[in-house]
């Protein structure tokens, strides 16, 4: 039935409808948009210096220690910080859902901020806050204990202190996908197990630890992801100490004199663990449906914490404390202070750092610019390329309609500096030169976006029944009509939350845009980054919290118009 | 006679005759064209142009107070700021005229021998503002026109005054190596850096890599840009500085902050930072005028008295309360043995220091 469906209207769509040659001209463009890119990063990964094919990058990474010691650092790094991440953030995810802790939606909010929050950012604002010697923390530890000059509690630049900036803004991927995973788990089987004497640990360890296990699982295999593909925080926090990951490592190959086959070489484990790890997350959560199956789903039981309410809350509090309280603390304190290492007092406030930003450095309008731009054409492009592929594919419009979806699934396997590094060598020579346009970066953030904005929007078209798009086509609209007039306007919040989150996403992104931005195509957080690199801590601070606002004003827009439109939605 | 002839138009008319000036001048001439003042027709051109864009390596701050007080000079002329280390701006460069992308009017860098390398490349337009030509020494100059040295400094040690007694102070590179200063010390990146770069040349040509072994053992805090050390030093994130620029140090010493400069007995790392102009450069005729200011005595000045640099220009004044660039024990630069050294250096700092 479902098969015949599409068939049918597809023939009789012939010469009048308008949407397969639209449909195919989309399935050019996703093709061209990741194959490109990743066939010349696969021809440079096996090409001599001449051209010539050739084993030599790959012996070389793993032979010589100034590439295999990033490698090893690199699993060493994701491991920890995936084992981390589970630790707090399963818990955590557990107290919001499943507990009658005070404020959880408080907690929820400020885990989001911590999601949103630039992972770049937060590394530069630890830096203020847990450098060894000018770090705040570490002064009041010596003005506490009395410890000499010298003495200190963190050292933020070193493996332990990289590993623990990178969980504080990982551990959201686990707790989002933990928590969400107790919402939807319905009560009965832990009401069974109560019912039939099982203690509350008992329940715990029994029936709900192993329904949230393929969640936490996956949150594990996600962060594992994001740790071993981040480049911001590595660059800012692990070349200060002495040594490299695979991602700042394939970033200096870049450097005079580049060699960008050695870079191409060490791209290629980076995709390829990839893969294999979200085959197996995909594996993992796609036994998730034991959990849910049953007759009618209850509400989710919620456990009584007694006083340890307060106590858990307080837990709660602290871990949010460093991703969010100290770093926007900091971040706000050097923007104001003198000097970025000092507490504004009144002989050490300052807004100069304000006006430097605003008035004298000649490249904030210009990032901030550009980041608009590409923040909006990103957003609006990647919105409808990813409406189009997820109403093909939940509707089963045409033939092929399987290859659309993987397309558009398929970025989520390419971490951003190798798409990075593909897109230099696709569009830095004839016949596409975009490279020193805003184009290549559009290009890079709608790629990177694709596989979360098709997400989104497929599960919102799997919420609306086809029957009112049927009945418009009866009607005698077309595909495309009927698209527009009835499924569009139902799906305008899933849609609008789409366009926010990629803006958000196009704010934030580092790791693609550092391979590709000119002078004249600067982003806001490569400018961050160039200001990092020069030490100029104030200038980052007030650029930093500018770079916030914007995220919290786009976030805040995307929910007030969510629950507006839900409103307007639900009322007729 | 049709060289001759162009070159004499190229002076008079200025901006009029750049298209067949620059094809012109690509081999044949040897010589430096004859100096360029700043005529009212070439601020007319400038003006219409509208913006200059200027890479360059000096700190942040002062190469914007030096693009402000040259729009104040120029009203209708703005001038794009584009600072970032030399060695990366030697890889923008390079990376965006592969790609054909002509972004750059006037680049600053503080790798003398990146300048080497773009005239070497027939990249670089040659041009000679009138003091250049009037007051600079000719080593200070291209024989062919097409650079001269805009600023003048010394990569050099210092120290937190609150962290560290006068008389403990380090007095030479060797006194670095002393066990006192394990984990206090913070240095910059060769990699990223052209004053480094161009200071690992010259110490390890006079001191031998064997100092950058010991010193790698130091723990030292490696950061990027040679204007990064004197930073994390007034913060106090670290007691000692092993290299970085001298002139930041003099900037916050005179605001106020706990520095103090060391001149090292060695001898000090000396850095040379040309302003050339590009053939290519998409506003020639801001590009000639910004190039003129660089090296008028107003800029000069003013790179000396805000931003505490040196310089080669002989009406400028030395400031006050400075050590004299004169009195200073200098190491002997050499641009061409750092252009032909280069990726040794590089490849063996990351060896030795592992990033």
């Amino acid at each position: 039935m479902t098969v015949a469906l599409p068939a049918s209207s597809a023939r009789r769509g012939l010469g009048i409808d308008l949407s397969k040659p639209v449909l195919i001209a989309f399935a050019v463009i996703l093709f061209l948009l990741i194959a490109m890119p990743l066939s010349w990063l696969v021809l440079y990964a096996f090409s001599s210096k001449t051209g010539a094919f050739t084993l030599d990058n790959f012996h070389r990474l793993l032979t010589d220690a100034a590439y295999l010691d990033p490698l090893l650092t690199t699993f060493a790094l994701a491991i920890l910080t995936a084992l981390i991440c589970c630790i707090v953030a399963a818990p955590m995810g557990w107290l919001v859902a499943r507990t009658d802790m005070p404020l959880r939606r408080t907690v929820r909010l400020l885990v989001t901020a911590s999601f949103v929050t630039p992972p770049f950012l937060g590394a530069i604002a630890w830096e203020l806050l847990a450098a060894p010697n000018s770090g705040l923390l570490n002064q009041l530890y010596r003005e506490l204990t009395g410890a000499e000059q010298g003495g200190h509690l963190f050292n933020i630049y070193s493996f332990t202190g990289l590993v623990f900036v990178i969980s504080c803004y990982t551990f959201p991927y686990v707790f989002v996908l933990v928590a969400n995973a107790l919402d939807r788990t319905p009560g009965d089987l832990e009401d069974a197990s109560a019912i039939l004497g099982g203690k509350a640990w008992d329940t715990a360890r029994r029936v709900t630890i192993p329904l949230a296990l393929p969640s936490i699982v996956a949150g594990a295999l996600v962060a594992f992801l994001q740790a071993m593909t981040l480049f911001g925080s590595p660059a800012i926090l692990a070349m200060p100490a002495g040594f490299h990951t695979m991602t700042t490592k394939i970033w200096s190959l870049f450097q005079f004199p580049p060699q960008p086959e050695l870079a191409a070489a060490a791209s290629l484990p980076l995709l390829i663990l990839t893969i294999v790890l979200l085959r197996a997350e995909h594996m993992v959560l796609g036994r998730r449906g034991y959990s849910v199956v049953g007759g009618k789903n209850s509400e989710p039981r919620i456990v009584r914490l007694g006083r340890w309410r307060w106590v858990m809350l307080t837990a709660a509090m602290l871990v949010l404390m460093c991703p969010v309280f100290l770093p926007y603390f900091a971040l706000l304190n050097a923007s104001f202070s003198k000097v970025a290492s000092h507490l504004v007092s009144i002989n050490n406030f300052t807004l100069h750092n304000l006006h430097f930003v605003f008035y004298e450095l000649s490249a904030t309008k210009l990032a901030l610019r550009n980041t608009f731009i590409l923040g909006t054409l990103a957003a609006t492009a990647g919105t409808v390329l990813a409406l189009v592929i997820a109403y093909v594919h939940t509707r089963q419009a045409v033939r092929g309609y399987r290859l659309l979806g993987f397309l558009a699934t398929a970025p989520v396997a390419i971490p951003g500096i190798v798409l990075g590094v593909g897109l230099f060598f696709t569009y830095t020579r004839p016949p596409f030169v975009l490279y020193g346009t805003l184009w290549i970066l559009l290009i890079a953030f709608v790629t990177l976006s694709m596989p979360a904005a098709y997400q989104q929007l497929q599960s919102a078209f799997k919420a609306v029944h086809p029957e009112l798009e049927d009945a418009s086509r009866i009607l005698g609209a077309t595909r495309l009509r009927a698209l527009w007039q009835i499924t569009a306007p139902l799906l305008r919040t899933s849609v609008i939350a789409t366009w926010c989150f990629i803006f958000v996403g196009v704010i934030r992104e580092l790791s693609a845009a550092i391979m590709l931005f000119t002078s004249e195509t600067k982003v806001l957080s490569v400018l961050i980054y160039d200001l990092n690199e020069s030490g100029d801590l104030a200038a980052i601070a007030v650029l930093g919290l500018l770079m916030l606002v914007l995220t919290f004003g786009i976030v805040a827009l995307a929910n007030s118009l969510k629950f507006g439109g839900a409103r307007r939605l639900s009322a007729p | 006679m049709e060289g001759s002839k162009i070159s004499r138009r190229n002076v008079l008319v200025g901006a009029s005759a750049l298209a067949a000036g620059a094809a012109f001048s690509t081999r044949v001439v040897s010589a430096a064209p004859p100096a360029s003042a700043v005529t009212p027709a070439l601020i007319e051109a400038a003006k219409k142009e509208g913006k200059v864009v200027w890479y360059t390596s000096v700190d942040l701050k002062l190469s914007e107070q030096i693009g402000k007080a040259f729009e104040a000079k120029y009203p209708g002329v703005a001038c794009k700021v584009e600072r970032t280390g030399a060695e990366r701006i030697l890889q923008r460069i390079g990376q965006e005229y592969t790609a054909n992308v002509h972004a750059v009017d006037v680049v600053n860098s503080s790798d003398a021998s990146h300048l080497v390398y773009w005239k070497d490349q027939g990249v670089l337009e040659p041009y000679v503002p009138e003091d250049v030509a009037k007051f600079y020494p000719a080593e200070h100059k291209d024989a062919d026109g097409t650079y001269a040295s805009f600023r003048v400094f010394l990569c050099i040690i210092a120290y937190n005054t609150s962290m560290v007694k006068k008389e403990e102070a380090p007095k030479s590179f060797a006194d670095l190596l002393d066990a006192k200063w394990k984990g206090k010390i913070v240095k910059a990146h060769p990699g990223y850096s052209g004053t480094i770069m161009t200071a690992t040349y010259q110490m390890s040509r006079d001191l031998g890599w064997e100092y950058f072994e010991k010193l790698a053992q130091q723990n030292i805090l490696q950061v990027q840009s040679a204007a990064d050390p004197p930073k994390k030093i007034a913060l106090g994130e670290r007691a000692v500085q092993a290299d970085g620029v001298e002139y930041l140090i003099f900037q916050e010493k005179e605001s106020g902050q706990p520095v103090e400069p060391v001149y090292a007995t060695e001898g000090n790392p000396l850095i040379i930072g040309p302003n050339g102009l590009f053939k290519a450069a998409p506003n020639p005729n801001a590009a000639r005028l910004f190039q003129s200011f660089c090296f008028s005595p107003d800029c000069q000045q003013l790179c000396i008295d805000i931003g505490g640099l040196r310089s080669v220009h002989p009406q400028i004044k030395e400031h006050t309360g400075r050590t004299p660039l004169s009195q200073i024990k200098t190491m002997k630069d050499d641009a061409a043995a750092v252009l032909k050294n280069g990726e040794q250096i590089k490849a063996r700092y990351t060896k030795i220091f592992r990033v």
